[in-house]
């Protein structure tokens, strides 16, 4: 029924505990997966046709602002979901490349519709045939163009793939 | 009104075109390659021919010579469109650039040899516009395979060049 995601506990009625609490436990890596999880700012590298779609879902009635999603950052050093929104070209993929190697970890990659994932129906000279060959993708997202509900799917499964991750707060890069 | 304006453009290049159908209300031009530039001129000045819609490009793999270029003309004034045809061989892919007559020629041509190789002599700017520089052959010949990619940014480990140009 909940779909294995966790619920807030609420103190039952007439209960005589205080609201106030002074200290709370829990672990690193769950603290920074609750938090980035809910302040996905997407980088829209759109290209093609889904860009409709992609309108579409950022509007009010599907409100990707419910996900903490809705706030486009048109830099990428600014943002940490890059959605690849069409159709990437050869002639393209070196400016998606430089887009991604722009933006500061920790970054995720949505590619969103089969142009993004596969390269779709253009299976030839021009088109690139999924951008996961050349950078790495945390989510596909199905569909030409996918439907709104598909695109809040991803999202969804990208929280949860992100509450899970380990968030290194020391890197090798810093 | 078509019918009479196709009948004084005949009358008037005479043996330069002198196989000139019309299909789906547009006059056939089949010409000589070296024909084209006088044409054209005759085409622009005495009947009003415009606009330069497009230049393009057919293959014909088994056929010598091997490629007809293709342009198309609209008269604002007549309403009416042309089509001019000129065979060129696959050795020597060479046709006068239309660049001195219509300012529209130079993307058009552009397009036109990328795709399929034809040269047009007198356009100095032949470089590719909808692909990259580097790219090697023509992708709209037919002998091009279809899946025959040139990536510019080398791919990630786990995928392969090789595997999609084996068609």
């Amino acid at each position: 029924m909940n779909n294995g995601r966790s619920t807030i506990p609420i103190a039952p009625a007439g209960s005589t505990k205080s609201a106030a609490f002074e200290y709370l436990t829990t672990k690193k890596d769950e603290l920074c997966g609750w938090a980035r999880k809910f302040s996905l700012f997407p980088y829209p590298f759109v290209t093609a046709c889904c860009a409709m779609e992609f309108m579409s879902v950022s509007s009010s009635p599907y409100d990707t602002d419910r996900f903490g999603a809705a706030l486009p950052r048109f830099s990428p050093r600014q943002s940490d979901l890059l959605m690849v929104v069409g159709t990437v070209t050869h002639k393209q993929a070196p400016i998606l490349l430089k887009v991604y190697e722009q933006m500061c970890e920790p970054k995720w990659v949505m590619a969103f519709g089969v142009c993004a994932t596969s390269g779709g129906f253009y299976q030839n000279y021009a088109a690139l045939a999924g951008i996961d060959r050349i950078i790495p993708v945390d989510v596909y997202v199905p569909g030409c163009p996918p439907r709104p509900e598909t695109v809040i799917d991803g999202i969804m499964q990208l929280q949860d793939k992100i509450a899970r991750q380990k968030h290194a707060i020391i890197t090798k890069d810093f | 009104m078509s019918a009479a304006i196709f009948d004084s453009i005949r009358s008037q290049i005479g043996s330069l075109a002198a196989d000139s159908t019309v299909a789906h209300g547009t006059l056939v031009l089949p010409i000589e390659a070296e024909a084209l530039t006088g044409l054209v001129q005759t085409l622009k000045s005495t009947f009003r021919f415009d606009m330069l819609l497009d230049v393009t490009a057919i293959d014909w793999p088994a056929r010598q010579p091997r490629f007809d270029v293709v342009w198309h003309f609209y008269s604002t004034t007549h309403k009416v469109r042309v089509r001019v045809r000129a065979q060129v061989s696959e050795s020597d892919p060479v046709v006068a650039s239309l660049t001195p007559l219509y300012g529209s020629a130079a993307f058009l041509e552009r397009e036109c040899h990328e795709m399929y190789g034809i040269r047009f002599s007198g356009n100095k700017d032949l470089r590719p516009i909808l692909l990259y520089e580097g790219f090697v052959g023509y992708p709209l010949r037919k002998d091009y395979p279809k899946l025959g990619e040139q990536p510019l940014v080398n791919y990630r480990e786990g995928f392969d060049i090789a595997d999609r140009t084996g068609n």
